[in-house]
């Protein structure tokens, strides 16, 4: 007789379970989801959002001719239509011909030395930034598919284990606060995930754009450590694992972050 | 923050110390060891006496203890305070001098795990501090020492 008492009282346990606050945190969220409700409604308009002054900014460079006379819109069309979004969803990508990983500044800069056959922007160049968002862009909606399997497998671990050492003298890792610590507030602002979907996004703190990579950047520096040089093999392995963190959320650039 | 004109002061003034590193850096001076004895440092750092006027301000400055980035404290007119610590209010009534210290000195012998920054660790386990804070604890000796005095008083 106590099987169909139990019953209710056992459906009631795995309903509980299942909206359980601290189960549902460990699904990837995008940090719009840690945002104030201001700063999203600024994300999300058009003419209020400040990133979208670098994807125009992005758009003007991309179809501006350099000397050699190919611009990236002689390839990839004035929209930028020939790329693909689904493909610039990948990135950061394994590229073994350019030994390892690459992420979408090192193709743009890779596209400026070989195909353009101008001098490549120099990494966190407002220029470089501008072009990263406006082709990033092109992909807004698609979602994160960095590859997890194959020659990535290995190398998304070593990023995994600098995401978990401290760095500096306040000593914290990513995971400290982006996993232990998420959705509690660190001087009056939330904590997000870290996740990389939303990026290159245009930063309050600093009142400027900022890829992943200068992002990890500025963290660092918080954290009064000395930050790894952007053409580093931690800074490739951090960034790409940080976005493979991110698979699945759909992309934002320009989003708006702290 | 409610409010457009909020926002538009907020987005003026961004706070400082989020990414950017404004903090003055203090002239690095000798390391004084310490010994842990029954999960406390009864002894002060370096021998110094701390003062709790100090150690108020050094708990409020952002660029100097920053308590406030993930512990409220029992202080009138402050928003942005963190809620990944605990709340200090009444931390002098839980714990001794000797235990405080050990927790502010370095809390991962403690918690391996724990987020707290050591203000005073051994300086070996400092991973890849930048150029200009080598050889530098997160905190003077002699403010580690204010900011005890200053804590005690949190009764």
């Amino acid at each position: 007789m106590t099987g169909p008492r139990i019953l209710p009282w056992a459906l009631g346990l795995i309903v509980a379970l299942l909206a359980n606050n601290a189960w549902a945190d460990r699904q990837a969220k995008s940090g719009y989801a840690y945002l104030r409700e201001e700063t999203r409604q600024m994300q999300d308009d058009e003419f209020e959002n400040p990133g979208y002054l670098a994807v125009d900014k992005g758009q003007e460079l991309f179809r501006r001719r350099p000397d050699s006379g190919r611009s990236c819109a002689s390839c990839h069309g004035q929209e930028g239509a020939k790329l693909d979004a689904k493909r610039l969803a990948r990135y950061p990508v394994y590229d073994k011909s350019m030994g390892g990983i690459v992420r979408l500044q090192d193709r743009i800069r890779n596209c400026q030395e070989q195909r353009a056959r101008t001098k490549a922007l120099p990494y966190h160049d407002p220029d470089l930034l501008a072009l990263e968002t406006f082709v990033r862009h092109l992909a807004a909606g698609e979602a994160v598919n960095v590859q997890t399997d194959g020659s990535m497998a290995s190398l998304l671990k070593k990023g995994e284990a600098i995401y978990r050492t401290r760095f500096g003298l306040i000593d914290m890792s990513c995971a400290h606060c982006h996993e232990m610590y998420t959705g509690q507030y660190i001087r009056g602002q939330r904590i997000s995930q870290g996740m990389g979907n939303g990026f290159p996004a245009y930063r309050l703190d600093t009142g400027e754009m900022a890829n992943l990579d200068l992002c990890i950047k500025q963290c660092l520096t918080l954290m009064r450590a000395e930050p790894f040089m952007p053409d580093s093999e931690e800074s490739r392995l951090l960034g790409a694992y940080i976005m493979s963190r991110s698979n699945g959320l759909r992309i934002e650039t320009p989003a708006v972050r702290y | 923050m409610k409010g457009a004109g909020i926002l538009l002061v907020f987005l003026l003034t961004p706070m400082t110390g989020m990414a950017s590193d404004s903090a003055a850096v203090t002239p690095a001076e000798a390391y004084c060891k310490w010994k842990m004895v029954d999960y406390g440092v009864p002894e002060p750092l370096c021998g110094l006496q701390g003062d709790a006027g100090r150690g108020r301000r050094i708990v409020l400055d952002s660029g100097q203890g920053n308590c406030l980035a993930c512990h409220r404290l029992p202080v009138d007119g402050v928003e942005g305070y963190g809620t990944i610590g605990p709340p200090l209010a009444g931390v002098a009534s839980r714990l001794t001098r000797a235990q405080l210290r050990l927790r502010v000195v370095d809390a991962r012998h403690l918690n391996p795990y724990s987020i707290m920054p050591g203000y005073y660790p051994d300086l070996a386990l400092i991973n890849r501090p930048a150029v200009k804070y080598r050889g530098r604890a997160f905190l003077p000796a002699q403010a580690v020492e204010d900011v005890i005095a200053y804590l005690a008083t949190l009764k």
